[in-house]
């Protein structure tokens, strides 16, 4: 389906609020199945934040609540790694350390966009992020550095993901106009910072970089996985059904 | 697994200048992972400015059964407080 072209600031908010909103989504199907009560209340949190942004970001580009539920899987902006499933919970943890690394750094240089939402968008987000961060590298180390199963379970989860991180990197024509308007930070900027940090977590954990894999983009374009549609379901159920709703 | 890892005592600081207060539990691999499970539950509505976490094996606790020595001669001792002295009008915030 062909999208109705937007302008590159539209553009930019709705990959941004995607992002977040299709996180914040994953990663609340594990309220109530945590492998323990106090990670289940950690992981809710996070997704409460990522749902959080998403609201302010989509509310930004246009009419927030419709955008999330009544827009169809095409028309979706996010990248491809924040849609993968959930696995185990070293799968969600490796998917967790791969996207909130980008988007802490992101962030950090996003309080500087001339465009003054986006600017003030950052300064509340990256504390969050800071914080989710942190919580998959302490996470990524004892799970990497723990037992050989949490070890093996580990490397599976990066092994997943590891594909999808070259599209974090992407520089199409609408989000190079963005960056030319100073109001979007350019990611192949911090890539030798992203990738050394990430670097530095896995040899804490004493895990070893998974090998290159052929990257796997468009997500940009809306050209998703069959998982994106799964999870649009569940999200859209209601509101869709229920239009009128009100609670 | 939560059954493998110890228990972490929580105390949190609402604000600056008051004390440090017990406020529950949480079960983590260890320090670090205490601090942040204690994080995640008690201050998500703000409640705090600092966190304390102490293994409760450390915790040192009275006897139950010495509670009848422990604690009740001080039941008899209404004199230890200080109620028993004419406050100045002029002293304010006591």
């Amino acid at each position: 389906m062909a999208t109705v072209a937007v302008d590159p600031r539209t553009e930019y908010l709705l990959r941004l609020g995607d992002d977040a909103l299709v996180l914040g989504q994953r990663v609340s199907e594990w309220c109530g199945h945590g492998p323990v009560l106090e990670v289940d209340i950690s992981l809710a949190n996070l997704a409460l934040d990522l749902i959080g942004q998403a609201t302010l970001l989509l509310g930004e580009a246009g009419d927030g609540d419709k955008l999330a539920f009544h827009r169809d899987v095409l028309d979706f902006r996010n990248c491809l790694l924040v849609e993968q499933p959930n696995g185990d919970f070293a799968q969600t943890i490796a998917r967790h350390l791969l996207y909130t690394t980008w988007q802490h750094l992101l962030l950090q240089r996003l309080t500087r966009s001339s465009d003054k939402f986006l600017s003030e968008f950052a300064h509340k987000a990256v504390k969050e992020v800071a914080y989710h961060r942190e919580l998959a590298n302490e996470w990524t180390i004892r799970l990497g550095d723990g037992t050989e199963e949490s070890a093996r379970r580990m490397a599976e989860g990066l092994d997943w993901n590891w594909r999808f991180v070259p599209e974090l990197f992407e520089v199409d024509e609408s989000l190079q106009a963005a960056i030319d308007r100073g109001i979007a930070s350019d990611p192949r900027q911090f890539e030798a910072e992203y990738r050394s940090a990430i670097a530095t977590v896995l040899a804490d954990a004493r895990l070893e970089q998974p090998a290159e894999q052929r990257p796997i983009l468009g997500g940009r374009r809306g050209h998703h996985s069959e998982h994106l549609g799964h999870l649009l379901a569940v999200m859209q159920f209601l509101p869709r059904t229920y239009p009128d709703a009100t609670w | 697994m939560s059954s493998d890892w110890p228990l972490w005592e929580v105390f949190v600081r609402a604000k600056g200048g008051l004390s440090h207060r017990h406020v529950g539990s949480v079960h983590a691999p260890d320090a670090q992972l205490a601090l942040a499970h204690a994080r995640d539950t008690y201050t998500r509505r703000l409640e705090g400015v600092s966190l304390w976490v102490v293994p409760s094996a450390e915790i040192v606790a009275s006897d139950p059964d010495q509670a009848g020595e422990l604690f009740e001669p001080a039941e008899s001792k209404i004199y230890r407080h200080p109620t028993f002295y004419d406050i100045p009008d002029e002293v304010k915030h006591i």
